[in-house]
């Protein structure tokens, strides 16, 4: 089992959590994922890492309560422990020593990018962050970016806090002012990544995208993550999570990110009933 | 005077038409009675071809004399003396190709229902039977074992016997390997499996589950803590596909993932169980192995109603169990032979059907087989919303990436030497569908066993 060291609510439907999982600290790179389970019937949910410390042999991740299973790991709470935490999976990002490079996150994305422009900041990489939101309580992370990044430039769609619209803007922005930019790293919901590879694509810059799609195992067994990727099958629990953002299928990962979206519906309501029953204990 | 009747006893079964809306398990195995008169068909032939069909080497005239006696103990001793897995190889055991593919009897009628009374032996055992003190004597040699599948298993429960310290790594959150995620509750109860599971722990073997050997830790970082030799069973990985258009569509499946799904999720209590599986009323499987028996048969429980099983090869060709092929089309799976799918179309990002050619056998091919060929013009449409290919697997490739001086196959698999399953690594063994590709549980069990045999003369001499 896997004690949760710390739990944290960093808006209202975005948590963190830190976990001891010694099996996981003491390798885990940027770019890695877990998978958890809560309780004995739980499903297999991937998470990315959103730091690590290997002395205190623990793991930090991010989540936002979208579904059941997210639900149910949200009514855990410190002390409490969580029954399966496996990892780390997927390949560790590449991360290539150039000039400039500009990352790009969307929601809970801000915590698998942190870890990797930390890195890129730490080997001289000059790095900027887009960070975007629905409104201002989404946007993640911003002090901890700017700890490192020189610039940090923030969107939100209803403009309550920086400027008003997508990221997407900024970054057609920067690249219109003629920056130098070697690297787009974005990460963020599906249809954010597909729209930044819009922007760059056009410019020819080299953009890395880390994928989500529905996964079981995540070790390689069972073939449920595979994406088109310069038309050939790939499986992001192996292959991936990272993947070269111009050559990504986005239309097909978002269709089959919906395969089982009637059946995710009939379990958030069981969610709801779950924590209502929760509410009326407490 | 041995009973000379032509044919088996019956097995007794749940009706098809009952067993194809559900889980539990089809066959229900002999009574006491049944099994007696089924072991009194057992010549005692001198030469016992039956045994040398046999890939761990059961004494099987020996058990099947103590059978007839009505001492089904002794009969369990003498097995588990060779096989340490009974419940299972009795049910899942290709024993057409093996024990009973050998037996005399099958000359003239049926051979001796070897597997139906290893299987009789281990449920006896099962209910009826002491457990033993496993008093074992520890020799203080550490072993690692990758993978808690057939493989794994049985190479950690024969070193555990000899005395090592095994600690067994296993990936998922349950143990089992391909018997939990893999085969069906129909066909192996998984309350089952978790008892010869429970049997490997109390010879002392530890078991550590969510750990993922070349992620988590690699072979080099184990043989660092103090792990004198590392047995690898991590199976065969990677699903297979046919490189058609269409396969990414909503609705397609590899069959891992199917069966994953079902069986070590529990997707068929959905919503109890919050892992969804889905299915339509028209579903077909690509290929003719055991494993797209085993997904056409759970499509069909699932309330399917019509389901095929699409092969480009012929009727002898089909390399599935002969016993699954025979429940499958008792349970009303419409095989589709010497047919083969060029692509799927879809709609709105789902399958809607799936466009097939004919073949016909022409010359043998590298692996003895007719090969299928095309018949020009012969392309028709089967109108379905779900796709389960069905295909095989490439061995997972987590180990192969992350340990220098693994030397492995162009196609992935571990090379091993076939007397010993000694790796090109030091130390270093390997065994299962990760060196032969997608087999069989008995032959996986084997090379465990071969492997510990050699493990342990290794490690006698240090």
């Amino acid at each position: 089992m896997y004690k949760i060291l710390h739990k944290e609510k960093l808006n209202d439907v975005v948590e963190l959590m830190v976990v001891h999982a010694p099996h996981v600290s003491r390798k885990c790179e940027p770019g890695q994922f877990i998978i958890l389970r809560v309780g004995e019937d739980g499903e297999r949910i991937p998470l990315t890492i959103a730091d690590f410390d290997r002395e205190k042999e623990t793991i930090t991740i991010i989540y936002q309560i979208v579904g059941y299973s997210t639900k149910a790991l949200s009514l855990l709470n410190e002390g409490d422990e969580i029954t399966d935490f496996v990892g780390p999976l997927g390949e560790p990002t590449k991360l290539h020593a150039s000039k400039h490079v500009v990352g790009v996150a969307g929601g809970v994305g801000s915590a698998p990018l942190y870890p990797q422009l930390r890195a890129l900041a730490q080997m001289g990489v000059d790095v900027d962050v887009i960070i975007g939101g629905r409104e201002a309580q989404y946007v993640l992370w911003a002090d901890e970016f700017r700890k490192f990044c020189k610039n940090v430039y923030i969107t939100t769609d209803d403009g309550s806090l920086g400027r008003k619209g997508f990221v997407t803007q900024v970054l057609a922005d920067l690249i219109d002012q003629g920056e130098d930019i070697d690297e787009v790293i974005a990460i963020g919901p599906v249809p954010m990544m597909k729209a930044v590879v819009g922007v760059t694509k056009p410019h020819n810059i080299k953009t890395s995208v880390s994928l989500n799609p529905i996964m079981i195992d995540g070790t390689g067994m069972c073939g449920c993550c595979r994406v088109s990727v310069d038309g050939k099958i790939k499986f992001a629990c192996v292959d991936g999570p990272d993947f070269d953002g111009l050559q990504v299928d986005f239309d097909e990962l978002m269709a089959r990110q919906r395969m089982f979206k009637e059946e995710e519906h009939q379990m958030d309501e069981k969610a709801n009933r779950m924590c209502n029953l929760m509410g009326g204990v407490q | 005077m041995p009973n000379m009747s032509l044919e088996k006893v019956k097995m007794p079964e749940q009706e098809p038409q009952v067993r194809n809306h559900n889980f539990k398990e089809v066959a229900l195995g002999y009574t006491k009675e049944q099994a007696m008169e089924e072991a009194t068909r057992c010549l005692h032939c001198k030469h016992s071809p039956c045994k040398n069909g046999c890939p761990v080497g059961v004494p099987i005239p020996e058990f099947i004399a103590e059978v007839a006696n009505g001492d089904f103990e002794k009969a369990y001793e003498i097995i588990t003396s060779e096989n340490a897995l009974p419940a299972i190889c009795g049910r899942v055991c290709p024993q057409e190709n093996q024990c009973e593919g050998k037996c005399v009897r099958g000359i003239k009628g049926e051979s001796v229902g070897i597997g139906r009374l290893e299987r009789f032996v281990a449920d006896y055992h099962r209910e009826h039977g002491q457990k033993k003190d496993n008093h074992i004597e520890k020799n203080g040699k550490k072993v690692a074992v990758v993978g808690s599948g057939p493989a794994g298993m049985t190479c950690a429960g024969e070193l555990a016997k000899k005395g090592y310290d095994v600690t067994v790594f296993e990936a998922l959150h349950k143990t089992g390997g391909v018997l939990s995620y893999g085969i069906p509750e129909f066909r192996l109860p998984k309350d089952l499996v978790q008892k010869e599971i429970d049997g490997v722990a109390d010879l002392g073997v530890r078991f550590e589950t969510n750990v993922v050997v070349g992620r988590s830790i690699t072979i080099d970082e184990l043989q660092e803590e103090g792990y004198e030799a590392i047995f690898v069973g991590s199976g065969a990985g990677l699903p297979r596909f046919q490189g058609i258009p269409g396969e990414n569509l909503n609705g397609v499946y590899a069959a891992n993932e199917f069966l994953t799904r079902v069986n070590l999720m529990k997707g068929y209590e959905f919503p109890k169980h919050p892992t969804p599986v889905k299915i339509t009323d028209t579903v077909c499987v690509i290929g003719a192995g055991n494993v797209a028996m085993d997904a056409a048969r759970t499509a069909k429980r699932l309330g399917a109603k019509n389901v095929y099983i699409v092969y480009r090869r012929g009727e002898q060709e089909i390399p599935a169990r002969a016993e699954e092929v025979h429940h499958a089309k008792e349970e009303g799976i419409i095989f589709k032979l010497l047919t083969n799918p060029v692509k799927i179309e879809g709609e709105d990002g789902w399958v809607k059907s799936m466009e097939c050619v004919e073949m016909e056998l022409g010359e043998p091919d590298e692996s003895g087989r007719r090969r299928p060929v095309v018949k020009e013009g012969s392309n028709f449409v089967i109108e379905t919303g779900t796709v389960i290919v069905s295909i095989g697997q490439s061995p997972n490739p987590l180990i192969r990436q992350t340990t220098p001086g693994l030397d492995t196959q162009k196609w992935g698999g571990i090379i091993v030497d076939e007397e010993t399953m000694k790796t090109s690594k030091d130390g270093v063994y390997a065994g299962g569908d990760v060196v032969t590709g997608a087999a069989t549980v008995i032959l996986a069990m084997g090379a465990g066993k071969k492997a510990a045999h050699a493990i342990d003369e290794a490690l006698k001499q240090k």
